[in-house]
């Protein structure tokens, strides 16, 4: 340390120095927070840093790809239908003759927006009912479980297809389906969450001192149970763009000509023995995506858990 | 005795643990604290001393019994009610480690307790009440700005403390607040603690283990067995002339700092554990591990007598 002044020699070499209260509160080392530490294990960890850096990429080309490249996602031109990958068309083009590089950066913004928003809501909607869940406990907590459970063993299908008879098939209607049941596993993470916090003594200190439930609940167990929800949450992500993917499959999700990663999945698989590029692109994209979720959740959740601090 | 300022009158708190299963934690107390008194409370690990405090202070919600505070009944006053009273009755808590939100920050861990009962009118107002109330518990101003995992156990029940202190409460529930500290620490907080009294006039309620502490900080203590208080007394006369068997099995425990002394001194050893406060022994509480038990204490279940002038007792045989 170079503030630190070295001891100069004197008569005595063992005289004991003077010792300065001044400094004594001094830290010498900057201290980590919790949020600092979780950054520290995260960015040393090689394949959640991949999987972050992957999902950075996705998302800048998918908003600045379809800017920049000549062709749109939408103008037919039946003279250069299925034509394979080539100089002009990179990822070749459709049975319509549509650019496949545009429709698949157009289908990877669909796909992550309903990947996001879906999440988003199930967190928000997770963390009220479930933080209200588990807080109270008792009665509360058995008729809200109840329900989430009778919700739960609901056929998704069976959700969707209902829903249809209300809806036209859309991006909202799929966001409106993925929500209906996907806060659930939300909710249950955050009620265990706040069944174990409850207790601890600064949630009853708190309690001593006259605030309130909502109180306690958002200020004091949300944030401390923000790693498990952030965990939750980037891998609810992948499974909500898998399941949007699976519906436009089927057909009950965004209509022609908007592609999402699923409908261009649909046409592709109808003639994937003669022209395997129009399944191959989207496929390539939408698996690399999930993957680059998972192992970022996967990162992030061994980052938060203190057990594995070194 | 001058009155009572809290006054507990069978306070009782059962919980339900599985189907006809009752947990009884706090079974019957009764006792009352002078304003400007501390009263321990000592007992062994799962005995309830710490669901009474948090039961008084209305953590938990009594099952029945009265808790009043000046007169007033606690446990019947509404939620806004409440929040009027949990200014005047504050609680230490345990575990230094535990007990503040270490997402948190000190001015905001204390600064809260302001917020809720609107004593800060400015921001500036807060860090500087939060200050000066740093700077009364031994701690530095500039502490303020600092996370809880950044200073040591003492440092933080004196955090705990300065929390409990921010609302300018009558009475405090001290729920064993030395004994997950070094014994080098513990005088330190005892003496706050005692040094806080002084000049603010608190009444305590002292949760604790250790008998030597307790003695050392009450001016009454209360000991505690399976949920009931089985000998309230004068904290001399407790250690002098303790007269239930229980107190004086607890009080052959405490080691003498005198090799010679402790050799000749004889100690009580109690046979078998605490009996489950699901399924407490019939008559006596203590019964079964009573040296000197007889048949009497299996039927009867002794009355809470006053023994001699100021002690009380629970035992056929006092």
């Amino acid at each position: 340390m170079a503030d630190l002044e070295t001891p100069r020699a004197t008569a005595d070499p063992f005289a004991p120095l003077q010792r300065d209260p001044s400094g004594a509160e001094r830290i010498q080392r900057r201290s980590r927070t919790a949020w600092q530490d979780v950054r520290y294990r995260l960015t040393t960890n090689k394949l959640a840093m991949t999987g972050f850096w992957l999902l950075i990429l996705l998302v800048l080309m998918a908003f600045f790809a379809p800017l920049v490249w000549p062709f749109d996602h939408y103008t037919n031109d039946l003279q250069l239908n299925n034509q394979p990958p080539d100089s002009t068309h990179w990822f070749g083009t459709d049975d319509l003759g549509r650019d496949l590089f545009a429709r698949t950066w157009k289908g990877a913004q669909i796909s992550l927006f309903v990947g996001v928003a879906a999440a988003l809501i199930d967190l928000v909607i997770g963390i009220v009912y479930g933080g209200i869940m588990g807080y109270y406990g008792g009665k509360v907590d058995e008729v809200m479980n109840r329900f989430a459970e009778i919700l739960y063993s609901i056929p998704y299908l069976l959700v969707v297809i209902l829903l249809l008879v209300f809806m036209e098939p859309s991006l909202t209607t799929i966001i409106v389906a993925m929500s209906i049941t996907g806060w659930i596993n939300m909710a249950w993470i955050v009620r265990g969450q706040m069944m174990q916090l409850k207790n601890q003594e600064f949630a009853l200190a708190s309690k001593a001192l006259g605030a309130s439930s909502m109180r306690i609940i958002f200020r004091h167990l949300v944030p401390n149970a923000m790693g498990p929800i952030l965990v939750t949450l980037t891998l609810s992500v992948p499974s909500a763009i898998f399941t949007e993917a699976f519906l436009s499959f089927l057909g009950l999700g965004v209509q022609s000509p908007v592609a999402s990663w699923g409908t261009m999945i649909n046409d592709g698989v109808q003639s994937m023995s003669i022209y395997p590029w129009r399944l191959f692109f989207p496929a390539l994209f939408l698996s690399l995506t999930i993957f680059a979720f998972n192992v970022f959740g996967d990162g992030l959740r061994d980052a938060f858990d203190p057990k594995l601090k070194k | 005795m001058s009155e009572a300022f809290v006054e507990i009158q069978g306070l009782r708190k059962y919980f339900n643990v599985g189907k006809n299963r009752v947990l009884k934690a706090v079974n019957d107390i009764s006792f009352t604290i002078a304003k400007g008194e501390t009263l321990g409370l000592v007992g062994e690990s799962g005995c309830g001393k710490s669901t009474a405090g948090r039961t008084i202070t209305r953590l938990y919600e009594p099952t029945s019994g009265r808790v009043s505070l000046s007169g007033v009944d606690v446990t019947k006053l509404s939620k806004s009610q409440l929040k009027a009273y949990r200014r005047r009755m504050q609680m230490i808590f345990q575990d230094p480690y535990a007990s503040l939100n270490p997402r948190m920050t000190i001015l905001d861990i204390i600064g809260e307790a302001l917020d809720i009962h609107g004593l800060a009118p400015s921001r500036a107002h807060r860090k500087r009440r939060v200050e000066e109330l740093l700077e009364l518990v031994g701690l530095n101003a500039e502490h303020a700005s600092r996370y809880p995992h950044e200073f040591s156990g003492g440092q933080r029940q004196r955090i705990g403390i300065t929390r409990a202190l921010a609302v300018e409460p009558e009475f405090i529930v001290c729920d064993e607040p030395i004994s997950a500290l070094d014994v080098s620490i513990q005088a330190q907080i005892i003496n706050l603690l005692i040094d806080l009294q002084k000049r603010m006039g608190f009444t305590y309620l002292f949760i604790a283990h250790d008998l030597s502490m307790v003695k050392y900080m009450s001016d009454r203590v209360a000991v505690m067995y399976l949920g009931k208080i089985v000998e309230l007394a004068r904290s001399e006369d407790l250690y002098d002339r303790p007269h239930h068997p229980y107190t004086k099995a607890l009080l052959s425990a405490i080691p003498v700092p005198d090799p010679d002394l402790e050799e000749r001194k004889e100690r009580i050893v109690l046979s078998g554990d605490l009996p489950s406060p699901v399924n407490p022994p019939s008559g006596c509480p203590f019964r079964t591990r009573c040296p000197i038990a007889t048949g009497r204490c299996a039927e009867e279940e002794p009355a809470f007598r006053e023994v001699r002038p100021g002690q009380w007792a629970s035992c056929h045989y006092a």
